[in-house]
């Protein structure tokens, strides 16, 4: 029985082989399956328009809004950032924009012209006009959106992160 | 290496009296008509395994079911494979159980000593109809909603009780979250808890009286 294979021992390998083929085809897909939450890109952002350069004014704050959407299954969760853009001068690229969540605890600060600061509601943060600490608790200056661009119709975009 | 490792396991074990006693058996001449018990028993544990892999997206709300769904189907990788065999698996399993039973009564098998293996084979029927029953409304969609409706109604018709029985089933006069829910238990944890026991027996049975035989020519 040194050259030829018995009848069992072929049935033997045959039913290994044919397990091993079914195990992959299925047991790939189950992997995949399982782990494709994780394999996916989460929230990308993007550009987010906020106004009409023309509309924004020059030397004092204006506030604006967006909306951003994150999608997690099949569930989307929409979230709504506000800040404050401050036109230095005529160019386009002099200009300050400020996220108005507030560093301490994520509160909302509003412009307060007769102060000249941006103010916090809940705790009494004061930011200067700029977004540097005046006063209160905050441990660091507002945040801002660095990266924007005017688009060919005149609309101001800024480059929202997701995370 | 390895024998050393499987006879210290087989003598804790007694892996090969397993063996000799499940797997090999004597067996009368069958046919393929025999296989159809194997054949629900794989079907069985391919349904489970599939079910699980879709508890892991499946939401069993209202709010959530369907959207869940379409998400295993157009969302999740190969969620389209799992749900497609777990759809079809359904149907399949409730045929092969049935032309297994049908196959049984035409030989004749059910007879003494195997009476016990018939009757326990009839409540692995009606559970496997129970699984069809209550799998179909999870999705949740129309078809599923409706065919609820009607079913429970059936149920509903029953003299005396018809009221009480379609209350129960539906968790209220109405089809609502709590039946979705309801039926979501049954499907995974009652049903199939009841399945698992009567297929232990049932194969216990099997095992014990060995399969019944063709009359031979002499016989």
């Amino acid at each position: 029985m040194s050259d030829s294979v018995s009848r069992r021992d072929f049935i033997k390998a045959a039913t290994v082989a044919v397990g091993g083929v079914i195990s992959l085809v299925l047991g790939i897909p189950a992997v995949g399956y399982l782990i494709d939450p994780a394999l996916r890109a989460s929230g990308k952002g993007g550009w987010m328009p906020i106004g009409k350069l023309e509309d924004i004014p020059i030397g004092m704050p204006s506030p604006f809004s967006f909306t951003s959407v994150q999608v997690n299954g099949w569930e989307r969760t929409s979230t709504t950032h506000s800040g404050f853009v401050l036109r230095k001068s005529e160019d386009p690229k002099d200009m300050l924009i400020l996220n108005s969540r507030c560093t301490h605890l994520g509160c909302t600060v509003n412009w307060k012209a007769d102060a000249d600061a941006y103010l916090c509601p809940c705790h009494d943060a004061k930011f200067s006009k700029d977004g540097k600490v005046l006063d209160g608790p905050p441990p660091r200056p507002l945040d801002t959106y660095t990266d924007f661009r005017v688009s060919e119709d005149g609309i101001l975009e800024i480059l929202f992160k997701a995370g | 290496m390895w024998k050393k490792i499987y006879e210290w396991l087989d003598e804790r074990f007694g892996l090969n009296d397993m063996y000799k006693n499940m797997l090999d058996r004597p067996e009368p001449r069958g046919t393929w008509w025999n296989t159809l018990g194997s054949a629900s028993l794989f079907l069985f544990v391919m349904q489970g395994l599939t079910g699980i892999f879709l508890t892991v997206y499946y939401t069993p709300s209202p709010d959530h079911a369907y959207d869940s769904v379409q998400y295993i189907m157009n969302g999740v990788a190969f969620g389209w494979l799992i749900r497609g065999i777990h759809h079809w698996g359904a149907s399949l399993m409730v045929l092969v159980v049935f032309i297994h039973m049908l196959r049984v009564f035409v030989t004749a098998s059910f007879k003494y000593p195997r009476e016990l293996t018939w009757l326990i084979g009839i409540g692995l029927f009606i559970s496997t109809l129970g699984m069809g029953f209550t799998g179909y409304l999870l999705p949740w969609h129309q078809m599923a909603y409706w065919a609820t409706t009607v079913g429970t109604q059936i149920a509903g018709s029953v003299p005396f009780l018809g009221e009480f029985i379609l209350k129960v089933l539906r968790g209220g006069p109405d089809l609502s979250a709590l039946t979705l829910q309801r039926f979501f238990a049954a499907h995974i944890w009652i049903f199939p808890g009841i399945l698992a026991a009567l297929i232990g027996a049932h194969l216990y049975l099997i095992i014990k009286h060995g399969e019944s035989s063709y009359p031979g020519k002499d016989e």
